[in-house]
């Protein structure tokens, strides 16, 4: 990937706007467990980072997609992932299949008034029963007349007591699971939609993460995005994005935690020296970094290709495999040589500790990257081999 | 890295050469513990090979160096490491410098018939008790008139028994401290004083003609010095940035390769009504290991791209070797479990991947090593001086 003086000027205010909007506030908001979304979304928009690769006709910047993975490692510089990742839901998740699929009218209602950060957005997928394992889904959309009538309900959705609209995934049909689902634009203030509950979660404290149930939600048929029924396909499409920012936004934080760490035992002596000159200290923290510099080449050789317009699943899902990896090994060896200072929620090692958790397993967990993998080294051996 | 046409057609030029001329005889040459150097160098010169980034003017292809790093992946083909580190020796670790900094006479001399697969070069820089801390080498070479007198010892030299020159770093003065008190020279094995002390047996690269040499009041005229006397070290930690990327790339295919052998034994062989494969802990685990393939080859690419744009990649290079070796210790190791009984084999290629790529790990700078380079360039490196008590 090229970086040119125009993907520094972008990092470069996205940092100015971290620094200067977002990291003063965290604290409080992670003590608040909510965030004003609609405040930060306005920041990023008119900075117009919220349309980086959008259309530039519904207010996009219309850059390519190496703009938007720089936008996205800059956002890891936010000291809580709960902030990064509702944003990356707004540019990145809940926005390219109706960028790419939706009618005029759609994007007119709702895709331009989320890139001008007056919408906040969800990305509706995932059920109770249902996460990896995205086909099993039993949210339904039953046609009547010029309407949809929609009944069930979503987990682990991010924005979902704030957000005005949801990308919402459901079966449309009874045919085939891959062949029965479509994405609707359901506005959250519609009649019969209701938080179920906020979710208490080990990490992205500050997020506001949700429960939503569907009762009878009506909605208009043209808010369909695309065609009926090609939905999981849509949804397979925009999980690429959706990876590859996690890969993005998961190294900078990384970065983050070993340059904390550096600092961190630099400073701090024992036995009459900083812990950081014990060989096994600096050893591990250049083996670290090593293993993120790794990451960030396989991410960066999937943006490339993905800008050549090839099939990048396989790249992609690597990369994701390696961050979830990553995330669950670089904050707890940095931590460990923090001491006890590792272990106090004053120090940011702890918040990574617990925020960067997830990465492997939203967006597709560890093990499902590595059945993608198997699959396009064809090693995979299909359904039914259990005997 | 782009690939271009022309990229894969040497790749093709490569794989049939291995194909015709190394695989048919390369377990008779594992059982002898010695390979024909002059006659492989030949066949792989007659198709341009060994001058792949050499300027034409010495026979060269002048083509950029991700056709090197090409070049060096392909070779990871070959069933047996000894003869990629024989050939990587011979275009990537005893040349750079003889053409970046030396003569016309000596290039003349000794690079052309280098490339043309006439003459078969070593490379040497460590001794016995110096390896990894290159800094420490004893092997001295005295001014006297017109020529140097070399004394001292060489050790795992590669092609030392069959090699007809060797590009050696020797002390040439005892003042200015280690760093700057090195000189490159070239050194006809055939010198008077030049002898094998002894050829290795080695764990690895069986079929490699890997010698310790020794120097016995050695003469060769000043003018075989490469570049300026004192430079020496200098020149070889420039070198050593291909060979790092020459055995990155070569260490990342030959992992490949136990990869692709062992998914195709693991699909064959049944256990318990289903193949091997079809267990989800091996395919996972196989899964696993090829995305650290590419993201060994991801930085490998990343390097030779910025090595092209003429950056400084002591980093990256040191970054993937590390990577490399690291994975040399677990890849081939992981695969074999999943052989069963076959693993342990000599007639399967997997059990010679064990011993073999283990050396990915020692040779070209230790993986402990390039941890100290890289903490140096992330600047947490205490130095010497301040590594016992606080700085």
């Amino acid at each position: 990937m090229l970086f040119t003086q125009e993907h520094q000027e972008l990092a470069r205010t996205t940092e100015r706007i971290v620094a200067e909007h977002i990291n003063p506030y965290v604290d409080e908001w992670e003590k608040a467990e909510i965030y004003p979304a609609h405040d930060v979304m306005k920041i990023f928009a008119e900075a117009g980072l919220l349309g980086i690769g959008k259309p530039a006709e519904y207010g996009g910047l219309e850059l390519d997609f190496s703009y938007e993975m720089v936008f996205a490692e800059a956002l890891g510089n936010i000291r809580a992932n709960g902030v990064s990742t509702s944003i990356g839901v707004q540019t990145t998740m809940c926005t390219p299949a109706l960028a790419q699929h939706g009618s005029d009218e759609l994007k007119r209602d709702y895709l331009a008034p989320t890139i001008a950060g007056e919408l906040v957005g969800c990305i509706g997928v995932s059920e109770m029963s249902a996460g990896s394992d995205v086909a099993q889904i039993k949210t339904t959309a039953r046609r009547d007349g010029d309407d949809y009538v929609i009944n069930g309900s979503k987990m682990w959705i991010t924005n979902g007591v704030q957000g005005d609209w949801i990308c919402l995934l459901c079966n449309t049909s009874t045919e085939a699971k891959h062949r029965n689902k479509s994405l609707i634009v359901v506005p959250l203030k519609s009649k019969g939609v209701s938080v179920s509950r906020k979710l208490d979660k080990l990490g992205l404290v500050c997020s506001d993460t949700a429960e939503l149930f569907f009762d009878d939600v009506r909605v208009p048929v043209r808010n369909r995005i695309g065609e009926e029924n090609m939905g999981f396909t849509y949804q397979m499409e925009q999980f690429q994005e959706e990876r590859m920012f996690a890969v993005a936004r998961g190294l900078r934080v990384l970065d983050m935690v070993i340059e904390d760490t550096i600092e961190y035992t630099g400073q701090r002596e024992v036995f009459d020296m900083p812990v950081r000159n014990n060989q096994v200290v600096y050893h591990k923290l250049a083996e670290l970094h090593t293993e993120v510099e790794a990451c960030r080449a396989v991410l960066y050789q999937a943006a490339e290709r993905y800008l050549a317009g090839e099939d990048v699943t396989k790249l992609a899902s690597m990369g994701k495999f390696m961050i979830g990896k990553l995330a669950l090994k670089v904050p707890t060896e940095c931590m460990q040589f923090w001491g006890g200072q590792g272990v106090m929620n004053e120090n940011y090692v702890s918040r990574a500790y617990r925020d960067m958790r997830v990465t492997a397993i939203g967006g597709g967990a560890s093990e499902i990257m590595l059945e993608v993998i198997a699959k396009s080294m064809g090693i995979h051996p299909g359904k039914g081999t259990k005997r | 890295m782009q690939l271009s046409h022309e990229h894969h057609e040497m790749q093709r030029t490569t794989v049939r050469l291995i194909e015709d001329h190394i695989h048919p005889d390369l377990d008779e040459w594992e059982k002898d513990q010695i390979f024909p150097a002059h006659h492989v160098m030949k066949k792989f010169a007659e198709a341009g090979l060994l001058g792949i980034g050499k300027p034409e003017q010495y026979g060269g292809l002048d083509l950029d160096f991700s056709f090197e790093m090409l070049f060096a992946e392909t070779l990871g083909n070959i069933r047996s490491s000894g003869i990629g580190t024989a050939l990587g020796v011979q275009t990537t670790m005893c040349t750079p410098a003889l053409l970046a900094h030396g003569n016309e006479a000596l290039k003349q001399e000794f690079l052309v018939p280098t490339i043309a697969g006439d003459l078969v070069g070593c490379i040497g820089v460590s001794e016995g008790h110096a390896g990894s801390d290159v800094s420490k080498i004893k092997t001295a070479a005295r001014r006297d008139g017109d020529d140097y007198v070399i004394n001292g010892s060489k050790m795992w030299i590669t092609n030392g028994v069959q090699g007809d020159w060797i590009c050696l770093l020797c002390n040439t003065s005892t003042e200015g401290g280690p760093h700057k008190n090195k000189s490159l020279i070239v050194v006809p094995l055939k010198s008077k004083g030049v002898s094998v002390s002894r050829k290795l047996d080695k764990l690895v690269l069986r079929c490699s003609d890997t010698a310790e040499l020794f120097f016995d009041d050695v003469r060769v005229p000043a003018r075989n010095l490469i570049g300026e006397e004192g430079q020496g070290f200098i020149y070889q930690m420039g070198q050593f940035q291909e060979e790092r990327m020459f055995v990155t790339a070569r260490g990342l295919r030959a992992m490949e390769m136990c990869i692709e052998q062992t998914i195709e034994y693991a699909s064959q062989r049944q256990v318990f009504g289903q193949s091997v494969l079809s267990n989800q802990s091996v395919y996972h685990k196989l899964s696993a290991m090829q995305t650290e393939v590419e993201a060994a080859r991801a930085l490998l690419y990343r390097a030779t791209d910025a090595y092209m744009a003429g950056e400084d990649v002591t980093k990256l290079a040191s970054m993937a070797k590390y990577m490399v070796g690291r994975m040399s210790m677990s890849i081939p190791s992981e695969c074999l479990q999943f052989w069963g009984g076959q693993g342990v084999m000599n007639e399967n290629w997997i059990a010679r991947a064990f011993r073999d790529i283990r050396q990915t790990a020692i040779g070209g700078g230790a993986n402990e090593i390039m941890l100290e380079v890289v903490a140096k360039s992330l600047g947490i490196h205490p130095g010497r001086k301040n590594s016992k008590r606080g700085s």
